[in-house]
């Protein structure tokens, strides 16, 4: 008791630590728009933001190690009263989000500089973006989910219509705002209900609740649960809620593209794996029919949806969406392999995805707006390197055996084998819709190998700038690294996910 | 520990294509030199572990094994038996011979050099995996060189071929690959241990896989291998495949590749699947006729030599399924020997045509007329490898397929005496074709065609030869061949109450005693 004789209001306790590589994200953020008002030319600004950008990545990436250092001696542990897990699940996807990032803003550069756009807001709103994604992976708490979700989407909106001066990326950011304000609203409205069915928004009070009942007798909350695999969902572009993707991703600049083909899509599923394994753990047979559908849709609607496109951003974003039906196969998988088979998936298709587009926005050259499959004609003659580089990328989302790829397929495949019964029939036509894919893949490859005849369009002399560069090497080399010798990555997944508090 | 001659055999090529690679490419010249060479030591290498192959034992030789991705189970092993011997004996003498047929290829030579070393390297991992997912992941690597071997040098077409062969397998493998992991995954389940090793299961799985269970399993398995081989309603790639590819991806494809398809069925579906390729071998057995007499009928038909000569493969590999099937020893040792056998044949007659098409520009029957007469040299080693095509009493190609439908004769004896019209059939529309395209008196460019020079026979002579001395003294091939065969039909009777049929012990001269010493013998005394 005070003085005052009224109880003293009880701050939670902060660890440190644990919120460092958010915080440090977003205080990098801040710094570039502060630093914007001050430094106003143009030559000066872009470098220097792009310094407090490098630091503060780096320094997030610092924190990620110090915690994985901590939860490997002491354990996973949560912090901010429950909000906030800092585990090793957390701590991989962060690691994810953050390469992911780094790539992205290492791709922004040439393409910003090409479409004379302004360098410093566009830095700090993917900064913002990256620490809700930090944020999401450790949210340990409905409404921690939900504030990070918005911090991730809010930045994006802006960074999809970031090019003003194209219709075409205004109209995708347009789309994706008013689609991502109505799936956050529909997410909300399953937090609600969950809340009101379970008295509680914290996903171990609702472990708790549920060790009690049973998921499909409780009406509201299983109404919850469904709300809240929506608005997941559209997030991480699974099917049915796919709409947006393929508009999305050909209308956003292609490093935007990258972000969210690579970045958004780990963090959204890191939110999905945590509430439906902390929290509905103990229901899995309940929700994995659900997920099994999903599943099912996903890799259908994205092979199949692919194949009659002609514009490769569009392939792509299909292809994302197919992706996201091989992640889901682990998820659906309901074990602790599908957990770390999903985070190698994601850790994979990052970089596949990371390097994929930036070759596409090397060869979309000035405007971005050309990613028509006529422009690839002939490519390999006159950037025969590229070209080369593109189909590992594309060989390695077939899911060709010695490249990353296949790993990732694998660990989902032998995740679903594991799981047995349905799964079976789901890991066939994952295999099946792979092999769909794979023409579209053979399809691209081909036109590049093609010679270009009188009257294509060809390639501008649109040079691979430094940072380009250092992406599309980065990306292929992992790409072999990992196919040929998976063992680091498989490891660490798998240290992850027993570190994964629930 | 012992030099590890298998993993050599997979890294040298590989590493000769790395090396091949990092030539400049505007020397064209010493890029074949290289590749060359690379091919040269491989098979030098290959000729070696042959010697050092001991003839008369049936397990694995030379093993080596390593762990790969541990917590998935997946281990790098290496082995070779009877059965996968001749495929990488193959596999080695034919890559030499696909590069010294190609020297016409300036059009990017180093790619092409590169992807046909890589091929060579990828084929030999899947033919000594004994890991079920190496096995799978060297059966999927393969499609990548011979994609682009095709999309990148064929004729016409190409890119609808190279992507219809490439969808077709992938889509045929999805089944194999759930199938894998199924098993190995049955197996963590009853015995908690995670493996894909083929020893291990295939001593495991007769007995630890419910016969439903299994019976799927084996169709999953089936499926893949189906298309690879091609049995018949899964075929319509390799037409396509074999007449837009460049004359070396089509000797690779027929000579080697194709029997991934067959191998897969002796290595892995039937001994991981006893019963049930007991049960459903009547199926086989029928689909492999239907190949048999619909691939040489659909091949009478062909205006194009090419693509008559890819006709004429399915039907020879029915006669493989066939001898396979007929789960004897005399079937499967005809299987094996076919398998040998028609990468030579085919081999050679691939070559010709490629050499012809050189000439003329064309494939196409009509257009060809009295060759003989203008390249008689070209005409008669034509009309001997037909013979030896069709199976002519002296050359591997009757060793093989007589020995085939011996082995079927004994346990299903209609579908030998239907099978064996194809015998009759495969003369038709070889000799047929000999007869339009070589006899006649030659009009137009037809007569200024010039013979075969050096570097082409130096190409066909040597297949041609080991053709003829394999149809005269199969011994050695037997030899090595037998053991193994005889160890999967031991472990499919051991496993299941299925008995092989046998000769009958009065049979004078067929008795199981002279059938054990040597078949060569009985080859002779016919």
């Amino acid at each position: 008791m005070n003085p005052l004789g009224v109880a003293s209001i009880v701050t939670p306790g902060v660890d440190w630590l644990g919120v460092a590589p958010v915080a440090l994200l977003a205080l990098a953020a801040i710094g570039i728009v502060l630093q914007r008002s001050i430094l106003r030319r143009a030559s000066v600004a872009y470098p220097s933001a792009l310094i407090v950008a490098a630091v503060g990545i780096i320094l997030s990436a610092v924190a990620l190690i110090a915690q994985w250092h901590r939860v490997q001696t002491d354990g996973s542990y949560t912090t901010l009263s429950k909000m906030v897990a800092v585990d090793g699940f957390s701590i991989f996807i962060g690691g994810v989000v953050l390469v992911a990032t780094a790539c992205s803003v290492l791709l922004a550069s040439r393409y910003l500089d090409r479409e004379r756009l302004d360098g410093p807001e566009y830095l700090a709103l993917m900064l913002l973006s990256a620490s809700g994604m930090l944020a999401m992976a450790s949210a340990n708490d409905l409404i921690a989910v939900f504030v990070a979700l918005e911090i991730v989407s809010i930045p994006l909106y802006v960074l999809v219509a970031y090019d003003r001066r194209r219709s075409t990326s205004l109209e995708a950011g347009m789309k994706y705002f008013l689609l991502g304000a109505f799936a956050s609203a529909v997410f909300l409205y399953g937090v609600a209900l969950t809340y009101g069915a379970t008295g509680s928004t914290g996903l171990v009070g609702i472990a708790n609740y549920l060790s009690e009942v049973t998921l499909l007798e409780r009406g509201t909350l299983l109404a919850g649960l469904v709300l809240m695999l929506v608005g997941l969902g559209f997030k991480v572009a699974a099917a049915p809620f796919h709409m947006w993707t393929p508009d999305v991703y050909q209308g956003a600049p292609t490093p935007v593209t990258a972000f969210m083909a690579s970045a958004t899509k780990a963090a959204a599923f890191a939110a999905l794996i945590r509430i439906l394994y902390t929290a509905l753990g103990g229901s899995s047979s309940d929700w994995r029919p659900l997920l099994w559908v999903l599943a099912v849709l996903s890799l259908l609607v994205g092979s199949i949806g692919a194949v009659i496109q002609t514009d490769v951003k569009r392939m792509l974003a299909y292809s994302s969406i197919n992706h996201a039906g091989f992640i889901l196969i682990g998820v659906q998988a309901g074990t602790i392999k599908g957990v770390s088979s999903a985070l190698t998936y994601l850790a994979i298709y990052a970089f596949l995805a990371v390097g994929s587009f930036a070759i596409v926005g090397v060869v979309a050259g000035r405007g971005d707006a050309d990613s028509d499959l006529e422009r690839f004609k002939g490519l390999s003659s006159r950037r025969t390197g590229l070209s080369w580089a593109f189909t590992l990328l594309l060989l390695a989302q077939a899911g060709v055996p010695l490249t990353a790829g296949f790993i990732a397929k694998f660990g989902v495949f032998s995740a679903a084998a594991g799981a047995g019964g349905t799964s079976y029939v789901l890991a066939l036509i994952g295999m099946l819709t792979a092999a769909i894919a794979a023409f579209v893949y053979l399809r691209i490859a081909a036109t590049m190998f093609t010679p270009a005849g009188e009257g294509d369009q060809v390639l501008a002399s649109s040079k691979v700038d430094l940072g380009t560069g250092i992406v599309i090497w980065f990306s292929c080399a992992l790409t072999i690294v990992i196919g040929v010798a998976p063992g680091f990555l498989l490891g660490l997944a798998e240290r992850a996910t027993l570190l994964f508090l629930r | 520990m012992d030099f590890p001659i298998l993993t050599a055999l997979i890294l040298l090529p590989f590493v000769g294509a790395l090396f091949v690679a990092c030539l400049p490419s505007n020397r064209p010249e010493t890029i074949r030199i290289a590749g060359m060479m690379t091919a040269i030591a491989t098979l030098g290498l290959t000729l070696w572990m042959l010697a050092d192959f001991e003839t008369g034992k049936a397990g694995y030789q030379f093993l080596s094994s390593h762990a790969w991705f541990s917590d998935l189970g997946v281990r790098y092993t290496l082995g070779v038996d009877g059965i996968s011997l001749f495929m990488v004996v193959l596999n080695a003498l034919l890559l030499p011979i696909a590069l010294l047929a190609s020297t016409g290829v300036n059009e990017r030579a180093k790619a092409f050099t590169v992807w046909l070393l890589v091929l060579e390297a990828a084929l030999m991992g899947a033919f000594l995996a004994l890991d079920l997912v190496l096995f799978f992941v060297f059966f999927e690597v393969v499609l990548v060189p011979m994609y682009f071997l095709i999309a990148g040098w064929g004729h016409g077409r190409r890119n609808y071929a190279a992507t219809k062969f490439f969808i077709y397998t992938m889509a045929g493998s999805a089944f194999l690959f759930i199938g894998i992991l199924a098993v190995g995954f049955l197996h963590k389940s009853s015995t908690g241990v995670l493996t894909f090793d083929v020893r291990v299961l295939t001593q495991w799985a007769p007995a630890g896989i419910a016969p439903t269970t299994a019976a799927w399993l084996f169709a999953a398995f089936t499926i893949a291998f189906a298309v690879k081989v091609p049995l018949v309603p899964l075929h319509t790639w390799l037409p396509d495949a074999h007449t837009e590819a460049p004359t070396a991806g089509s000797v690779i494809l027929a000579g080697v590749m194709l029997k991934l398809g067959t191998y897969g069925f002796l290595r892995f579906a039937i001994p991981i699947f006893p019963a049930a390729a007991v049960k459903y071998a009547p199926v086989l057995l029928t689909l492999a006729v239907i190949g048999i007499i619909y691939g040489a009928i659909v091949a009478t038909m062909q205006p194009d030599l090419k693509r008559l000569v890819a006709y004429s493969s399915i039907a020879h590999l029915g006669f493989v399924v066939l001898g396979t099937f007929a789960l004897t020893r005399q079937g499967l040792d005809g299987a094996v020997f076919t398998m040998l056998s028609h990468g030579l044949t085919t081999g050679v007659l691939f070559l010709i045509i490629g050499f012809l098409y050189e000439r003329r520009h064309t494939r196409l029957i009509a257009d060809f007329g009295g060759l003989w007469r203008s390249a008689p040299i070209m005409g008669g080693l034509f009309v001997v490898t037909a013979f030896a095509s069709i199976g002519l009493p002296g050359f591997s190609g009757f060793v093989g397929e007589f020995l085939a439908l011996l082995g079927t004769f004994m346990g299903h004896r209609w579908y030998a005496v239907v099978a064996a019209s194809g015998v009759i059939l495969a003369a038709i529309y070889l000799l047929w074709a000999v007869q339009r395209a070589f006899t006649g008196v030659p009009e137009g460019d037809n007569a200024t065609i010039s013979d075969l020079n050096v570097r082409e026979l130096a190409c066909i002579l040597p297949l041609l030869a080991l053709s003829l001395f394999l149809g005269v003294y199969p011994k050695p091939a037997l030899d090595r061949i037998g053991p193994s065969v005889k160890a999967v039909i031991a472990h499919v009777e051991k496993s299941t109450s299925y008995e092989s049929p046998k000769f009958s012990k009065h049979s004078p001269i067929l008795n199981e005693e002279r059938m054990d010493h040597g078949s060569d013998e009985m080859e002779e005394s016919k």
